[in-house]
């Protein structure tokens, strides 16, 4: 009987800093989309306890997991086994099928930017989430620490994203060395 | 240009993918005809002023949104979810 | 020149840089052109079209004449302004169009032969004979006309691009944008300052005039540390807005480390878009040349920008200067150069009426009607109400007026209004949605007028986004009005040049109006006035006013062609930035990707993913040869494919089964549970959309395959017909592509493969059959379904898993006489068992094309029924798939056309065209697939295949498209 070795996208990745920033993979452990059928919003929050269902671009968390909105009706869990939901949401495992990096550092906010079309500065405070391009990918991003993002990329493309943020780094330190 | 979607707030247009006009909404009955399908699929009027057409929010959210514009003004007049629109369902 | 103490150089910073391979040294703080001047060097760039000898014209980005190439170690930007250049060590330039040297230049001949070169010349001219046109005409006139080269090699330079937001974004900082930035800022709005130069401060720099009774230097000093100081500022130097776009967005390029010498990882430009909730417009205005005879010999200036050398530069661009204007505002230059001990000649000003009391001659209704000097400018001829006179003089500061920098508030398609008192077109309000315009790019002359009007703008702007803005404290500043009169062109024997960039003269112009092209825009074309570069930034409005003169029309009603984004050119390098190699999309690697690249798989795009070509052996030579070993390995024992890429759809809720009812043309609502059925579905034109399988995991939840190709494709039309048609249905959709990895296993082996690897052996699991499996503890799913026509099954973990397990399925597979197979073998095998691709359901093709007209349920409705049926869709017109055998090995052929035998071989009588084609190992035979008209009814018969593009003109066999195992008895095995 073979024995499975877990991966993750990048293992092996060992985090870059620039700037006082620094890029690395996390493992989010389990993943679950909880999209809620019609009418179900109540019995859902009661089933979630004590996690809220998250409102639009924001995400809620407990000591355990996070709940993140990813669209209309729907979130992920992360972190934590999703309880029983028959008949009140689709629950699908997404567990694997994201990549996870986490941005850390002063100088990302404007890494970001450069990648991400939204206003990351204060306005997204800590708490909020968004659905949002990362270069030409689509990806998942919360602020999870006035100076840190976690972002969710498509697993099969992590090593572009990887890509693409340690340059958006690279080029701000290069700056920040003009200056 | 930027679109603001109900769900995901204002975003820059590469953000959306453009289908065209709502007439796609109103889908017509298996019998009605050659010319009712044509006429649905195929005929636009190409409207100087306010028209409302479809947009998806393919790197955001993945909704469908209606989005009430002016082609002479480049205005954008409001956007709403397709799926709120509350229809009832096609036959099927 | 230099002059001693003027100037905002550092001179304890020397520089030295080179220029056409000579070196010299200027200052930190130089552009190229302020350190040529200071070295005396006039002469910097021969014109585009008669190469005539050019010097800088102005001082800023508007610089038609000085372009340069720019030499880095690994690339070369042509067309860059001298004026726009700073110096740094090591800075490597050269002028352009003109050989063997810019003093002398071959090409001067053009200038010799001017009569002929007139406006239209090339479309009078190089008429016939049409193949003179590729091989002679396009190829002198490519040599003989033009601005700069570029290397020939890859920009291996660094670009960036990033986006923006803010509140307020002020675009220039002269005393209009400092002080509407300035108000903002202590407003606590969330500012952006765009200034294109190096340094903030705009004419205020560079006219230095006294503010609260100190040089204007001092407060905008002061101004720009209060607004670096503010976290709600942001301050951008050496940033262009570019363009207006809808809704806010604007464009802006910043020259990032043009100005240093490269370094790794520094960009070299970074192209912004800021989306601003308002904006004001305060790019000043810019001042416009005189048309006079032989206007444009090098030293030939803008009075503005001999006084922006004279105070930025402390360089004096000639000993004894000359003033030509039609304005009181070149007065100002004279009486700054002769503060700074240079030489005044006279004050040539055209209008009759203005004050001759100065400290240097003044010449009252004067006019200059001529030049002299080859390289540069020695004298000038000139006339007054008094008669003729001779000047000796090497720099003419001329002064047309000023016209305000109306181009961003063009960009939406706005279109300026004339304003006689100043005789220059000016913004029309409200044109571009929340910008609005302040200071002199409005018409407001004085820097009085500017400071008023910055505030007032941004005061309003932030009113009308909720923001109260306070009015600040401003300096006191002059506010002489501006006097003009206009004058446009100087009537005399020589050529008077309107554009410099273009070669444009008033004749042109005049030639253009007499051809019949009275139109504006039709003289634009036929002239090429305003394009290029420079957009006819100084050339526009004076040569608009000759067209206007010329066809007895007043300016306002001949009116101004419109101006485009971008305001100065953006490099293609910069607005693609990010986009070259990794950058250019995004790399989609399957979880066995390394394995198969240990296995010195070549890779092959398939999309955006990676997929394994094929596995060489020791030994095969050839692609063919591994491919030929994987399709018999499957065939005679068991092969393993990575098929993650396919695309995945989980879809659950009580009306999941309806709704995979009105997608697919055939019903899903009676499959059972832990079955999997193969499905079509149409666009909603009838014309077939994606085709793969659907699995039943329970009542109500499917897991629906997509082909890799159209995974997006369906995925978005699956949340169309969700959202517009049945919102309210029990129903959820999501992608599940990412969270398995998945692998075909196929062959006669299959089973016992699985068996292998599998925590439980396989029961019953017929054909067609799905449910839950175990490997190593995981938990997976399997599926019965082939793509081979073999015996197959497709086993899928959770993707973590997914490399494991495929090196796992591999091994075990290679000691069975079996291994992994790629996309090569997995064609070959498809082809052979008659399955499509994406190849055959390219857009065009109906269910009945493919031969599945009978998999469009009767008994419901689906989307693209209605339209599959219409007229046309359906009948022996059709061109319909087929399989095409030949017994011969030959070159592939996919797009070859059919002919019926002895017809003629023209588009006209084409059967169709072949979309697949492979060699078949199995069959020793090269098999294809195409579609033919009417071809279900003409197998057996011989159709010609010819290909133009390979030069192959074949026989083959029409047959059923399904070569081997028609029965599907190994399917079902």
């Amino acid at each position: 009987m073979p024995e499975l070795i877990a991966k993750t996208a990048l293992l092996g990745k060992k985090p870059v800093t620039f700037a006082g920033t620094t890029l690395a993979e996390g493992d989010a452990g389990p993943v679950a989309s909880i999209a809620l059928f019609p009418g179900q919003d109540k019995a859902a929050a009661k089933a979630l306890k004590p996690l809220a269902f998250p409102a639009p671009n924001s995400f809620t968390e407990s000591e355990a997991a996070r709940l993140v909105w990813t669209g209309r009706d729907q979130a992920f869990l992360i972190g934590a086994e999703p309880p029983a939901l028959g008949g009140i949401a689709a629950v699908t495992d997404q567990s694997g099928g994201w990549a996870t990096l986490t941005l850390t550092g002063p100088m990302a906010v404007e890494a970001l930017m450069r990648l991400v079309p939204l206003d990351l500065r204060a306005t997204f405070a800590v708490g909020q989430a968004a659905r949002a391009p990362l270069g030409h990918m689509q990806s998942i991003l919360f602020r999870t620490a006035p100076d840190s993002f976690t972002l969710m990329v498509f697993r099969s493309m992590a090593r572009t994203a990887w890509h693409e943020i340690e340059v958006a780094l690279r080029s701000l330190a290069a700056r920040a060395a003009l200056a | 240009m930027r679109l603001t979607c109900p769900l995901c707030g204002p975003r820059d247009r590469r953000e959306f993918y453009y289908y065209g006009h709502e007439d796609y909404l109103q889908r017509p009955g298996p019998d009605a005809g050659p010319e009712a399908w044509d006429d649905h699929l195929h005929l636009r009027d190409n409207i100087a002023g306010e028209v409302r057409d479809l947009w998806y929010h393919e790197t955001g959210c993945a909704q469908w949104l209606v989005v009430t514009r002016n082609t002479v003004t480049h205005e954008i007049l409001s956007t709403e979810l397709v799926a709120d629109r509350k229809k009832k369902g096609v036959r099927a | 020149m230099r002059i001693l103490g003027k100037g905002q150089i550092d001179r304890n910073r020397p520089v030295s840089f080179r220029f056409d391979g000579k070196s010299y040294q200027g200052y930190q703080g130089d552009t190229v052109a302020s350190a040529l001047l200071a070295n005396d060097v006039r002469l910097m760039g021969r014109s585009f079209k008669y190469h005539r000898p050019r010097g800088v014209l102005t001082a800023g980005s508007e610089e038609p004449n000085a372009l340069l190439e720019v030499v880095g170690a690994t690339n070369q930007t042509p067309n860059v302004r001298a004026t726009m250049q700073e110096i740094f060590d090591g800075l490597n330039t050269q002028s352009q169009n003109r050989f063997p040297s810019l003093s002398f230049d071959f090409m001067g001949v053009n200038d010799l032969l001017s009569q002929f070169l007139s406006a239209g010349f090339y479309y009078k001219t190089f008429m016939w004979p049409r193949a003179f046109w590729e091989k002679l005409y396009e190829p002198v006139i490519r040599r003989a006309a033009g601005l700069g080269r570029l290397s020939g090699k890859h920009d291996e330079g660094h670009y960036e691009k990033a986006y923006a937001f803010c509140d307020l974004l002020v675009i220039g900082s002269g005393p209009a944008g400092l002080a509407a930035a300035l108000t903002a800022a202590r407003a606590g709005a969330d500012v952006i300052l765009a200034e294109e130069d190096r340094e903030l401060g705009g004419r205020l720099l560079a006219d230095e005039p006294d503010l609260d009774g100190a040089p204007a230097r001092d407060w905008v000093s002061s101004t720009e540390a209060e607004l670096r100081s503010l976290p709600n500022v942001r301050v951008m130097t050496r940033t262009t807005v570019t363009g207006a776009y809808d809704n806010g967005t604007f464009g802006a390029l910043e020259r990032v480390g043009l100005h240093t010498p490269a370094r790794a990882d520094l960009p070299r430009e970074c192209f912004w878009r800021i989306a601003a909730k308002r904006a004001v417009l305060a790019a000043g205005a810019l001042e416009r040349p005189i048309a006079f005879p032989m206007n444009d010999r090098p030293g030939i200036m803008l009075a503005g920008a001999v006084r922006s050398y004279l105070n930025r530069w402390g360089v004096t661009a000639g000993k004894r200067v000359t003033i030509f204007a039609n304005n009181d505002g070149a007065r100002q230059t004279a009486r700054q150069l002769m503060a700074a001990g240079v030489e005044v000649a006279a004050i040539l000003d055209s209008r009759t009426d203005a004050t001759a009391i100065e400290d240097c001659p003044v010449y009252l209704g004067a006019r200059v009607t001529d030049t002299s000097g080859r390289l540069g400018l020695r004298s000038i001829s000139g006339a007054h109400v008094g008669g003729n006179f001779q000047i000796e003089t090497d720099c003419l500061a001329m002064s047309g007026g000023w016209n305000p920098t109306v181009n961003l508030t063009c960009h939406l398609n706005g279109r300026p209004r004339w304003n006689v008192d100043i005789a220059a077109f000016v913004p029309s309000e409200g044109v571009v949605p929340g910008l609005s315009v302040a200071g002199s790019a409005n018409g407001d002359f004085t820097t009085h007028a500017c400071l008023a009007a910055g505030q007032a703008a941004a005061i309003e702007a932030l009113a009308e986004i909720g923001v109260t803005a306070a009015a600040v404290p401003l300096p006191r500043a002059e506010g002489v009005p501006y006097a003009i009169q206009p004058l446009w062109l100087v009537e005399g024997k020589g050529r008077a040049w309107l554009d410099f960039a273009n070669d444009v003269t008033s004749k042109d112009v005049k030639l253009s109006a007499q051809e019949g092209f009275t139109s504006v825009e039709h003289m634009k074309r036929y002239t090429t006035q305003g394009m290029a570069p420079d957009q006819g930034k100084s050339s526009n409005v004076a040569a608009l006013a000759v067209l206007a003169d010329a066809t007895g029309r007043g300016i306002p009603e001949t009116g101004t062609t419109t101006y485009r984004p971008p305001f100065t050119p953006v490099s293609i390098a910069a607005m693609g930035a990010g986009g070259r190699a990794m950058g250019f999309a995004p790399q989609r690697f399957t979880t066995s990707d390394q394995a198969s690249r240990d296995r010195h798989a070549p890779m092959i795009e398939a999309g955006l993913w990676y997929r394994p070509s094929y596995f060489p052996k020791p030994g095969e030579k050839t692609w063919r040869e591994s491919c030929d070993r994987e399709v018999n390995m499957v065939r005679s024992a068991v092969g393993v494919s990575d098929v993650s890429t396919l695309g995945k759809i989980d879809i659950q809720g009580k009306d999941a089964a309806r709704f995979l009812d009105l997608v697919y043309t055939n019903t899903f609502s009676n499959l059972p549970i832990g079955r999997v059925r193969y499905g079509l579905m149409l666009r909603e034109d009838g014309l077939v959309l994606d085709d793969g399988t659907t699995a039943r995991l329970d009542e109500n939840h499917f897991l629906m395959t997509t082909t890799t190709a159209a995974a997006g494709l369906v995925m978005r039309h699956l949340d169309f017909i969700h959202q517009t048609h049945c919102a309210d249905w029990d129903l959820r959709l999501i992608s599940v592509t990412e969270s398995w990895a998945q692998f075909a296993v196929a062959g006669p082996k299959a089973r016992a493969l699985l068996n292998a690897v599998l925590d439980a052996p396989l029961g019953d699991f017929p054909f067609m059959a799905c449910g839950e499996t175990q490997v190593g503890g995981v938990k997976g799913r399997l599926f019965r379904i082939s793509f081979s026509g073999e015996e197959g099954y497709e086993v899928a973990v959770p993707s973590r898993y997914g490399e494991s397990l495929f090196r796992d399925l591999v091994a075990k597979a290679e000691a069975m006489g079996g291994g992994p197979y790629g996309m090569e073998a997995l064609n070959v095998l498809r082809i052979e068992k008659g399955f499509i691709t994406h190849a055959e359901i390219h857009g065009r093709t109906t269910a009945f094309d493919i031969g599945m007209e009978k998999m469009v349920s009767p008994k419901k409705d689906c989307i693209g029924k209605a339209m599959a049926a219409r007229p046309g869709m359906v009948g022996e017109e059709r061109e319909q798939l087929v399989g095409l055998r030949l017994a011969q090995e030959t070159k592939a052929f996919g797009g070859a056309h059919l002919f019926t035998q002895g017809a003629e071989v023209e588009r006209e009588t084409s059967q169709g065209y072949v979309t697949s084609v492979c060699w078949s190992p199995m069959f020793g035979a090269t098999l294809a697939m195409g579609f033919l008209k009417n071809g279900r009814a003409r197998h057996g018969e011989k159709i010609r295949i010819v290909d133009h593009l390979r030069d192959l003109d074949l026989l083959a066999e029409v047959c059923d498209p399904v070569f081997h195992d028609p029965k599907g008895e190994k399917l079902r095995a």
